[in-house]
Order: C-alpha cells, then structure tokens, then sequence
C-alpha cells in the first residue's frame, strides 16, 4: 500500500508539471497581451500612448521576453511562493488568490458533504422501496437537477427568493461584514449565507451520485446472501445496513476526490452568477483582460485540486477494494 | 454448419426460438430497435428531440417572426397565452389577447397588460417577414400568425424582440453543437481508443497517459481559458467551431476510453481468433467484425455525452466566453436574464432555460433507452 501511495505521489510530480505548461500556452493563446488590452481601453477614453510608451510597458511587464523564457521566469517564481504580478490590479497573485482559493475550497467542501449527505438518504430510499411513488420522485428531481445549468439554477432560485419574500442574495457575506477582518461573527454569517451556493452547486452532483448508490444497492439486495440473511430472521434495518450499504459505499467513498473537482469545476460559473468572492469572478475577468499571471495562477491552483483529489480517489479506491492495487 | 430447421432443445427458462418467429431472423439492429421500442420514456423522449430538431431545422418558417426584428412599441411585454375559450364560450380557432400599454408612474418604463377586450385569432400559413430558407429559397410563409397586431406566446425581450421566434432559431446553434461537437469527439476518440486497444504496448501507454493527463485538468477553467482565446472580431461561424472543437478536444477521452477496454475484451474473444485464423486483415476484423459489436454501445455513450456538451455551450455563452450577440442561442439569450431586476419585471426570460432542460432531459432519457437496448440479448 505504501509503495502503491509514493508511485502515484511520484506521478504527481510530471502531470503538474505538464499542466503548467498547458495553461501558460492556453493564458497567452488569445492574439495580443494585456498592454494592448490596456491601450485599448485607454483609447476607448481618448488616451493615445506612442509606441515608446508601449515598449516601456511591455518591458516593465517582461511582456517583450519569448514565452519559454517568461514560462520558466514564472516557474522559478512559484517555487519562492512568488505567482507573478497582476497587470489588472497593480498587486501580487499571491495577495489575490489566497483567500479567495481558500473560500472556494471551504463552498466545495460544504457542497460535497451536502451532496454526499442528500443522496445517500435518497438513493438508499430509492433503492430500498423501488418503483414506489418516492423513488420514481426521487428519481425525477434527480434528473431535473442533472439537466438544469447550474446557473440557471441560481438565478431561479436569487429571483424566487426576491419576489416571494423580498429576499436579496448578496454574496457570500452581509454587507456589515463583507470588509470586516475573519472573526467568529464573519464566520457564522458566511455559514448564514452558504446555503444558496451550496445547494445550487451541490445539486447537479447529487442526481449522479443518486443513480450510482440506487444502482449498486439495487445489485447487492438481489445478492443470495441478502436472501439468505434475511430468511434466517435479521431484521430488515440490520440487514440492509449491515452488509449491502458497506459495498454500496464503496464507490461512493472512492470518488469523493472525483467529485470535489468537478464541484471546483462547477463552482467557477455558479461564483459568477451569484457573485462570490471565490475564484469564478476573479478568473473571468483575468481571462477577458489577459490578466495572464492571475489567469494562470488560478487555474494552476484549481488542476492542483483536481490532480489532488484524483489522487485522494485513487489511493481511497485502494484502499477499500485491494483488488485494484495488483492491477 | 448449423441448420435452422433441426428442432434444438430448449429450457423452461430459456425456450428456443422458433424458426418460424420474427426474432429468429432479426438483425441485430432490429432487436435492438425492438427493445428501445419497448422502454415508453425513451420514445416519447425521442419525439420531443425530433420535434426540437425539426423546429430547428425549419426555424424561419416555425418562428413567426425575424429574431433581430425589434418593435420599440412592446418592449418586455408579457407572453400572450394562446386560447380556446372566452365569454362567448369555446372558439374553434385558437386566439390571443392583446395588450394595453400603461406608463408605470413611479418608473416611468412601459407595462404591457393582457387587454381581454381585443381579440385576436392565430392564423395558420401566414405571409409575414421575408426569409431565405437554409439561404436558398426566398419565401414569407410562416407556420402561425395574426393578421392584426403582433403575437408574442413567450413575450419579448428588453429590446422588444420575439421571445418565441429567438427560442426557435436559438435551438439551432444550440442543439447543433452538441452534435457536431460529439462527432468530432467520436472520430478522434474511436481512433486513438482503437489503436490504443487494438495494438496495446507503447502506443497504448502513450494513448493513456494523454488521456489521464487530459482528465486531471478541470474542465470549466480550461474550457474558459481556451474560449477566451477566441478573437472577439470572429465571426459567428467561426466561434461556433471554435467552440465545438474547444468541447470535443477535452470531451474525447472518456470515449478512447470506452473503445479501448472494448477492444481489449474483444481481442480475446473465439470470433476474432477465428477470423484471424481465416486469414482476414487487420482492417477487416476491426471494422467488420469488431466495431459492430459494439456500435450500440457507442451510440448509447455518445447520446449520452451530447447534454454535457449542450450545458457546456449554455454556460460558456451565458458568461460571455461562448458566442455573443447577434449570436443566437439559449445560452446568449439566458444572459439577458442574468439581472435579478430584468427577471423580477420579466421572468418570462427564463423560457429558454426550459428548453435547455427539456432537451438535455431527452438526450438523457434516450441515451438510457438505448444503452439499456444496446445489448438485446439480455433479458
């Protein structure tokens, strides 16, 4: 097992550093840098910069460098924790996203026990009173939450709240604590204003999860031990708890890494809609303006978490089911 | 050989089919068709997508107006519900109300009121705005329309556009992508899937680390990053595959994945030996004997990927990455829903979510008919 754990840790090393790569190239795809983004804006205002001017700032970026030198200059940064300098807010990458990484990753967490939480109850209902009245509900709110865009989902629900109960969402905080350094009353307001998010993001998980449970519940009670038990006289809660749910689990638990990167994923367009202060906006705009080192940054850091939770997938795989291992 | 008129021994659980029996003789593909007969949900899902696609093919003629025709006189009026009853009792031809304009006093922005004191009667086959069908034939006939007045079933939008009508050629960008997108994923999928399974060794570890490397990006960000790549000054076919080949290029590996364990089973398989040993090439095996085995299941995965696809377009327009106005699809038409005020005067903007949903559902509902018939000879 440990060696199996150091082999995959190992393989960690190239894929990021691969990843890297691509995201460098795929920042500086669009035609253009930030300065001409810059200058456009400005001449939009009626400012015009001669070509010395730009050359300047195109120097003092390190913009005129060829990419493999800036790409290695940016790699060499990381590593002193230094992620480059945002063009768009005249500040260090690293100022910017840390909070805002931290706060995606505390939404994505919530939403994954959320929908961990939803679809064991209902898949284990589903599955224990099949083609009852429950189970094809179950199963249909499933797949209405499956085929609804997530952002759809939020601004149904931002203009459910607004016209039924005058509610307005404002983000992740209230506004007499949006400013406010992180204390206790911070942090039970963010717990106060997480339910929007977490539901909208939790749900198109949910349905899939829903299906697999069902599915793999479903196998094991047809299973003749399930009989067997059950003709010996354990009680049915016993039964089902007891044996079956255990094996059901099993993907359930193993993909939890799978599905926190697809929650981080999903979180980037639902953050924009319902405008948090996670990493969604800020990504966006980075992306529009060529911000490239907070672009980058950023999605550096969300293929972390989704390399991260592959891994923490593949080694929970192993260890629940040893048949993997020797594959 | 085997001679299908000797009687063979069947079980009480596993009876014999005899020769005489429609099945006894049915191709694969008919007792594959059978089978998705038989699952009710999938065929009406079936339906609903070919009545989409039929509207999207058929949009100038469905839609009752021009999309990028505006009328400042009703701007963000309220959809106009088509009727069969008034006082008078039940009327054979479905009619619509039509509006009173009223100047808010605390806005001053224009209300629109269903007024039930005009009547107005659809008209099926009516001449209105000129159109060139599929840029070919000049004509101005349109499916329904009034003769008076204008008629709005789904409302208009903050410029005073036809709801209805912009639904309706919206379907066709967005229910296309999906499609175009899904091909291009097929062909590169099945090909690097196949070689990757079919000759194992180097080739294939090659194949799979790409694959793995491909999957362990998060796919929004990587999908923004490339969108936003995409010149602002392209125009609108080009970003439309600019689009699709950004969604098929990360939308291919699940797929090579598939292929490739196929391939791998069926390598081992009786069939494949003998065939080889007939002497048959490469090629021959491949595309005779073993992509037909498991075509169905190709299908099935790939009506399945085809949603993913849809929302993905839906998302990415919505967020201003995707296509862009003019641009027609639900995705730009969902933008103009983003504004918490807008919706609250106008939830009617929501419209074109439903549809988004409606054919995701069907392409889902579809996909499980068909992968639950894919294999017909189960029970």
């Amino acid at each position: 097992m440990a060696s199996y754990i150091v082999k995959r840790c190992l393989y960690l090393v190239p894929t990021l550093i691969a990843i890297s790569i691509v995201v460098f190239i795929v920042i500086q795809l669009p035609p253009g840098d930030y300065v001409t983004t810059y200058v456009m804006r400005l001449e939009q205002e009626g400012v015009s910069l001669s070509q010395h001017q730009i050359d300047q700032m195109r120097e003092m970026y390190g913009l005129d460098k060829p990419m493999h030198i800036r790409y290695l200059k940016w790699m060499a940064g990381i590593f002193r924790g230094d992620f480059g300098f945002s063009f768009e807010w005249n500040r260090p990458v690293a100022e910017l996203i840390g909070g805002r990484l931290a706060l995606t990753v505390a939404v994505s967490l919530t939403s994954l026990i959320f929908t961990w939480v939803v679809s064991f109850v209902i898949g284990f209902y589903s599955a224990t009173h099949q083609y009852s009245v429950g189970d094809y509900l179950a199963t249909f709110i499933g797949f209405i939450g499956l085929a609804t865009p997530n952002f759809m989902l939020a601004l149904v629900l931002m203009w459910f709240a607004y016209s039924r109960f005058g509610f307005i969402y404002g983000g992740l905080f209230s506004p007499e604590y949006a400013m406010a350094p992180w204390g206790m009353g911070k942090f039970f307001d963010m717990l106060k204003n997480l339910w929007l998010p977490v539901l909208v993001i939790g749900t198109s998980g949910t349905a899939g999860q829903i299906r697999i449970l069902r599915a793999n519940l479903l196998d094991e009670l047809a299973k003749p031990y399930v009989t067997t038990a059950r003709a010996k006289g354990l009680s049915e809660i016993k039964l089902v708890l007891k044996y079956p749910v255990r094996i059901a689990l099993i993907p359930f638990v193993s993909t939890a890494g799978w599905r926190l990167s697809s929650l981080v994923s999903g979180s980037v367009v639902t953050a924009t809609v319902l405008n948090l202060p996670t990493t969604g906006p800020m990504l966006l705009a980075a992306l529009k303006s060529q911000d490239m080192y907070l672009a980058g940054s950023f999605i550096l850091f969300l293929s972390l978490l989704t390399v991260v939770g592959t891994l923490l997938s593949d080694i929970l795989l192993a260890a629940l089911d040893p048949r993997i291992r020797y594959q | 050989m085997y001679d299908p008129t000797t009687p063979a021994h069947g079980t009480a659980e596993n009876p014999v089919v005899q020769p005489e029996s429609e099945t006894y003789y049915a191709s694969q593909w008919q007792l594959v068709w059978r089978k998705f007969k038989s699952h009710r949900l999938a065929v009406s899902a079936l339906v609903v997508l070919a009545i989409i696609y039929l509207c999207a093919a058929f949009a100038e003629f469905v839609a009752p107006y021009d999309p990028h025709v505006f009328d400042s006189r009703y701007v963000m009026a309220p959809p106009q519900v088509p009727r069969f009853f008034d006082e008078d009792g039940f009327s054979f031809r479905p009619f619509v109300y039509g509006y009173t304009g009223r100047r808010d006093p605390q806005t001053l922005r224009m209300r629109y009121e269903i007024d039930t004191t005009k009547k107005l009667p659809i008209r099926f086959f009516v001449r209105g705005d000129k159109y060139k069908l599929w840029g070919l034939w000049e004509n101005d006939l349109h499916l329904f329309g009034t003769e008076e007045g204008r008629i709005y079933i789904f409302g208009t939008d903050t410029l005073g556009r036809d709801l209805f009508s912009r639904v309706i050629y919206g379907a066709r960008i967005s229910t296309t992508i999906g499609l175009v997108g899904v091909f291009l994923s097929f062909v590169l999928g099945v090909t690097l899937g196949g070689i990757s399974g079919y000759y194992g060794g180097i080739i294939d570890n090659i194949i799979q680390r790409v694959i793995e490397f491909i999957r362990s990006i998060p796919d929004v960000p990587l999908w923004m990053g490339l969108a936003a790549a995409l010149p602002a000054d392209w125009p609108i076919l080009r970003v439309y595959f600019g689009i699709t080949v950004i969604l098929s290029l990360i939308g291919w590996s699940g797929l090579a994945r598939e292929v490739r364990g196929k391939f791998l089973s069926l390598r081992e398989e009786d069939f494949v030996m003998s065939a080889r040993l007939v002497g048959c090439s490469e090629w021959r095996i491949i595309a005779v004997h073993m992509v037909p085995s498991f075509l169905s299941h190709i299908i099935a995965s790939i009506t399945l990927a085809i949603p993913g696809m849809i929302l993905s377009e839906t998302s990415l327009s919505f967020l201003g990455l995707g296509l862009r106005p003019p641009a027609i699809s639900w995705g730009t038409l969902l933008q103009q829903a983003q504004n918490l005020r807008t919706v609250t005067l106008a939830p009617w903007l929501f419209l074109p979510g439903v549809f988004v949903i409606v054919t995701v559902l069907a392409f889902n509902f579809v996909g499980d008919g068909l992968r639950d018939a894919a294999d017909p000879y189960t029970r």
